[in-house]
């Protein structure tokens, strides 16, 4: 019997999903960060409901996305530009796209106390590269899942950077 | 590194070129740094930031640590951040509220006046160490000043006042203070710090340049014109519209103002405005703030307050803004090829809560450092740095509009029309007295 298991249990801020579901939602991270990665925008922009929320606060912590700035806070619509400005020729930050690598990490998933809706903990791991310069993030993301029918969708995402409050050169990717 | 003379830099400089060492040669950034940085005013930020005795904030004049603090009697002090004994900086906080500065090192505390207050065992500095004391006082900047709230600071003792300095460039602050129902405004928000691997005059050469935007834009004018497959919110309605209007057509941009003013100033007016960004999305709240300021001004007075239409205004060398958006942004030189650029927003105080959400999304995406706009202008300004690092064309052209400036009212020069590149030729000017006074 290992020391670690007699420790005390901290107490959880949520239930822990059922397993079955806590892998599903898994999965479902994983898949986002795969199209992602691999240039599938459209399919990623499926993903989110159409009232959903994509949130970069700005500030450590940040309560608030409208009386403080963020890096990005985004309806479905302004998702929707970022990826169609991705196609324009001359869209000179963008062009070429950053190839990037999440990778998605210490995943938490936990039940909201709501038949169908999920919030998921998880650690972003970012490696970005363009231009001859790959630059790392790390960021810890809520996902909060909601199930459309069967299918899980992203409702609201939130990635606080750990460094949002630097100076930061033009982000011009999906976190 | 050798010293480089008035003629050398007179020579960079002529009427419609500039050569491209201006942005690219290391020891004339150094030069810009004590000859152009040490010299103009500076912006340092807001009183706002700084309202109780005791607050402070940190900042750099020319890459030097500065503490920005309000002093118990009220007044606003800017000292080096640099311990008097050893060197450390006394204050490593971006902002907060100190009675005194305590240097980490070994102890020594300073008011924020900057006068030294207390050594640990002082008498092992030497036996008259007590006179001494007023000796070791944190240096103060040499001079400081502000403009309805607007802090400033210079490096050099000798100079113009800062209301010469700024000349007409003052209607612009004051367009941006007297928008406020109270006639207060405050820093709101938090801050974007974006960066980019270029000169620092860049991104001042681009704030009033009105050709760039269906260029370097194009891709966001045209992802924001695209059709609406989901419903916008009120999150992105300012958003879209600030990125079409970067879409404008050439007309709008020939018909708009371009004023230049002092030392390298400028600003754009007569363009679009806060009726139309805010009230063209039929937005109820502003109508409620246009009410409260009439209540306090009068029709007639706030009548010719939201008539003023002007969008950025350059603080020559380190301040732009954009009054009625409510936006400052200020400029850091890192070095020859990398800047940092500041960016606030600022609260109207008696105006509706709402109306600085929209402020917010428009700061979004106007200084964004993720934004769809702004990532462009970084690309662009890296380009040109890396252009300009090129040694077989030494000539930067800066001939739109060249020969049609013409005088205008309040000693200040308009361009022919709204595309001239005067507000650079401007800059340039200045450049060049500040970089050849008092050399050989």
């Amino acid at each position: 019997m290992s020391a670690v298991s007699s420790l005390p249990a901290k107490p959880a801020i949520a239930p822990p999903a059922e397993e079955a579901t806590a892998r599903q939602a898994e999965r479902f991270l994983f898949q986002e960060a795969w199209l992602l990665d691999h240039s599938d925008f459209d399919a990623w922009l499926d993903l989110y409901t159409d009232d959903a929320v994509y949130w970069v606060p700005l500030e450590a912590g940040q309560a608030d996305p409208l009386n403080t700035h963020s890096l990005m806070y985004d309806d479905k619509r302004l998702m929707q530009i970022r990826v169609r400005q991705q196609t324009h020729p001359r869209a000179h930050a963008r062009l070429p796209l950053s190839r990037t690598v999440h990778q998605v990490g210490n995943v938490q998933v936990q039940d909201t106390g709501k038949v169908g809706e999920l919030t998921v903990r998880s650690t972003l791991i970012l490696f970005e590269y363009r231009k001859e310069r790959q630059r790392s993030f790390a960021a810890n993301v809520v996902h909060r899942l909601r199930l459309q029918g069967d299918v899980w969708k992203i409702c609201h995402k939130r990635v606080d950077l750990i460094n949002s409050e630097s100076e930061l050169d033009g982000i011009a990717f999906f976190f | 590194m050798s010293a480089i003379s008035s003629r050398q830099i007179e020579a960079l400089i002529q009427d419609d070129r500039v050569h491209r060492s201006v942005y690219s040669d290391p020891a004339i950034f150094e030069m810009e740094m004590s000859q152009l940085f040490g010299k103009a005013w500076l912006i340092l930020g807001h009183e706002s930031q700084i309202a109780q005795p005791g607050d402070y904030f940190c900042t750099e004049m020319a890459r030097q640590p500065v503490i920005v603090a309000r002093h118990e009697d009220g007044s606003v002090k800017v000292l080096f951040n640099r311990c008097s004994h050893r060197g450390a900086m006394v204050c490593h906080e971006q902002s907060g509220n100190a009675k005194q500065f305590v240097c980490p090192y070994h102890g020594w505390t300073f008011e924020t006046s900057g006068r030294l207050r207390f050594v640990p065992i002082a008498h092992n500095y030497g036996e008259s160490f007590a006179e001494r004391m007023p000796e070791f006082n944190l240096t103060p900047v040499a001079r400081v000043d502000s403009y309805r709230g607007f802090i400033f600071a210079s490096l050099a003792a000798e100079g113009p006042s800062l209301l010469d300095f700024l000349g007409h460039m003052t209607s612009s602050f004051d367009d941006l203070v007297d928008r406020s129902p109270s006639g207060e405004i405050e820093i709101a928000g938090g801050v974007f710090k974006h960066a980019y691997n270029g000169n620092w005059k860049l991104v001042l050469e681009n704030h009033n340049d009105t050709v760039h935007p269906a260029f370097v834009h194009a891709s966001s004018v045209f992802a924001a014109g695209g059709p609406e497959t989901v419903a916008s919110t009120p999150v992105s309605d300012i958003s879209i519209r600030q990125m079409r209007q970067n879409g404008a057509p050439p007309d709008v941009w020939e018909k708009l103002g371009l004023w230049t003013a002092g030392p390298g100033h400028s600003y754009m007016g007569d363009y679009h405005d806060d009726r139309r960004l805010v009230v063209g999305l039929n937005n109820p709240v502003f109508e409620e703030y246009a009410e409260a300021l009439t209540a306090r001004i009068g029709e007639d007075r706030a009548n010719d307050v939201l008539s003023v239409h002007r969008f950025n205004s350059i603080v020559y060398p380190n301040c732009s803004f954009m009054s009625q958006f409510r936006q400052l942004r200020i400029v850091h030189p890192v070095s020859v090829d990398r800047t940092v650029v500041y960016t606030y927003s600022f609260r109207m105080k008696g105006a509706p809560p709402a109306l600085f959400q929209d402020t917010i999304a428009f700061g979004n995406v106007v200084n964004g450092t993720a934004s769809w706009v702004l990532t462009d202008d970084l690309e662009v300004y890296e380009r040109t740095q890396k252009g300009l690092t090129g040694q077989l064309s030494d000539w930067v052209y800066l001939g739109r509009g060249f020969g049609d400036d013409r005088p205008d009212e309040h000693a200040m020069v308009r361009g022919g029309t709204g595309t001239s590149e005067i507000h650079i030729r401007s800059q340039f000017a200045a450049w060049k007295n500040y970089m050849s006074a008092g050399s050989a």
